[in-house]
């Protein structure tokens, strides 16, 4: 929140120059944030009529604008077309305040006047310092379809607390929520427990003018184009920038309130990734391998 | 997909010539993929490294991260960077016979 308000007066405060938005490792809590950062930013430099004495950078440990495919491809372009660079594979090293300089760890340099910069994500210490707890960003090892802890069966982990290989944003503990509910009474039953929770994401990416875009995709389904939540109708687009996906992300503000946190249930969206509406022609013959 | 040969021996790869299948690997193959690589002879040291990324992605399912391997590997980073330009992560994940490092998401 600090950071939030201090880059808020920074940003006031910016008359242009270059505005480096770097991701110094992976995990974060949200891997498309610093992108919608960086459209936002895009939108918001023209508005005060400073974007053409800006050069947008991103500056990622990735080798491209996301870690899969289709969406790195797809992202890539909106990127391009909205002339924000990116520096791929940038593994940062240190900064030097004084200098505005920030350096990777194979010796390139980037000249900054703003710098963004997103922290590695990690667990809480207490999970560090439980011997056999947590991996070694302390966050719990649990089963990625139980969320049962690997070390006791009688501790469940959910959001960002757990190191399944999925976002540790809201949408996904949502998700997981469901998941976590049930194996928590079943084991408190003595049952066997559910292997439902698929890694399932859903998340808007706001690009500024008005518009947005949607990924949806769990483990083993990258995020792909297609319509959401009815197959062909949509009303939203997945992986394109519409207004309607806008027009989406502005209802849900509504949504969270009255639907989300009193604990009912969004019509039409399940807690597991739906394979309706998505186009796979556009996925590569060969499978990824499993990532974490 | 593609294949080709390494130590003597045809394997899977993908487009940037990480194998598809951990269990086809052997260390002389990763021996040439590190020459092709630009590192004449791998030392005791690259070998720790090489070591810990497989056994990490045999057990775990996933390599670990740069940071991760700077922690846990017993290598710090500036060192991984001396033992293998530009990318540690990506290359010791090669010439260890694993998939391409990525992100979670």
């Amino acid at each position: 929140m600090e950071g939030a308000a201090s880059l808020s007066k920074a940003m006031e405060g910016f008359e242009g120059g270059r505005l480096v938005v770097n991701i110094v490792d992976t995990p974060i809590k949200c891997p498309i944030a610093p992108l919608e950062f960086c459209f936002l930013s895009d939108w918001w430099l023209q508005k005060r009529g400073l974007r053409k004495k800006t050069e947008i950078v991103l500056a990622t440990p990735l080798d491209g604008a996301f870690t899969k495919p289709v969406a790195a491809r797809m992202l890539g372009k909106l990127l391009e077309k909205k002339k924000i660079l990116v520096e791929a594979e940038f593994s940062t090293g240190r900064v030097d305040g004084a200098a505005r300089k920030l350096h990777s760890w194979d010796e390139r340099e980037l000249d900054y006047d703003l710098l963004v910069s997103i922290p590695l994500h990690g667990g809480s210490s207490f999970v560090e310092s439980s011997d056999g707890l947590g991996d070694e960003l302390g966050f719990i090892v649990v089963d990625p379809n139980t969320l049962q802890s690997k070390a006791a069966p009688n501790v469940f982990a959910i959001g960002d607390a757990t190191n399944v290989p999925t976002s540790k944003a809201g949408a996904v503990a949502h998700f997981q929520a469901e998941t976590l509910g049930e194996n928590i009474q079943h084991f408190l039953a003595g049952e066997e427990l559910e292997k439902s929770f698929d890694g399932h994401a859903n998340c808007f990416i706001e690009t500024g003018f008005s518009k947005a875009l949607l990924l949806d995709f769990n483990y083993d389904v990258e995020p792909l184009p297609g319509k959401f939540p009815l197959p062909g109708i949509g009303p939203m687009s997945l992986l394109k920038e519409s207004r309607l996906d806008h027009l989406g992300k502005l209802a849900f503000r509504r949504l969270y309130w009255r639907l989300l946190l009193p604990g009912r249930r969004i019509p039409l969206i399940s807690a597991q990734l739906k394979m309706a509406g998505k186009d796979t022609s556009l996925l590569s013959s060969t499978k990824e391998g499993v990532t974490g | 997909m593609t294949t080709v040969t390494l130590a003597g021996t045809p394997v899977e790869v993908d487009d940037e010539g990480f194998l598809q299948k951990p269990e086809q690997w052997t260390r002389e193959m990763g021996e040439e993929m590190a020459r092709s690589a630009g590192i004449e002879k791998l030392t005791e040291r690259h070998w720790q490294v090489i070591d810990f990324m497989r056994k990490t992605y045999l057990d775990t399912g996933a390599a670990p991260s740069m940071r991760a391997l700077g922690k846990t590997s017993g290598v710090a980073i500036k060192e991984l960077y001396e033992l293998f330009p530009k990318g540690p992560a990506k290359l010791a994940a090669k010439i260890g016979g694993i998939p391409k490092p990525r992100g979670c998401v």
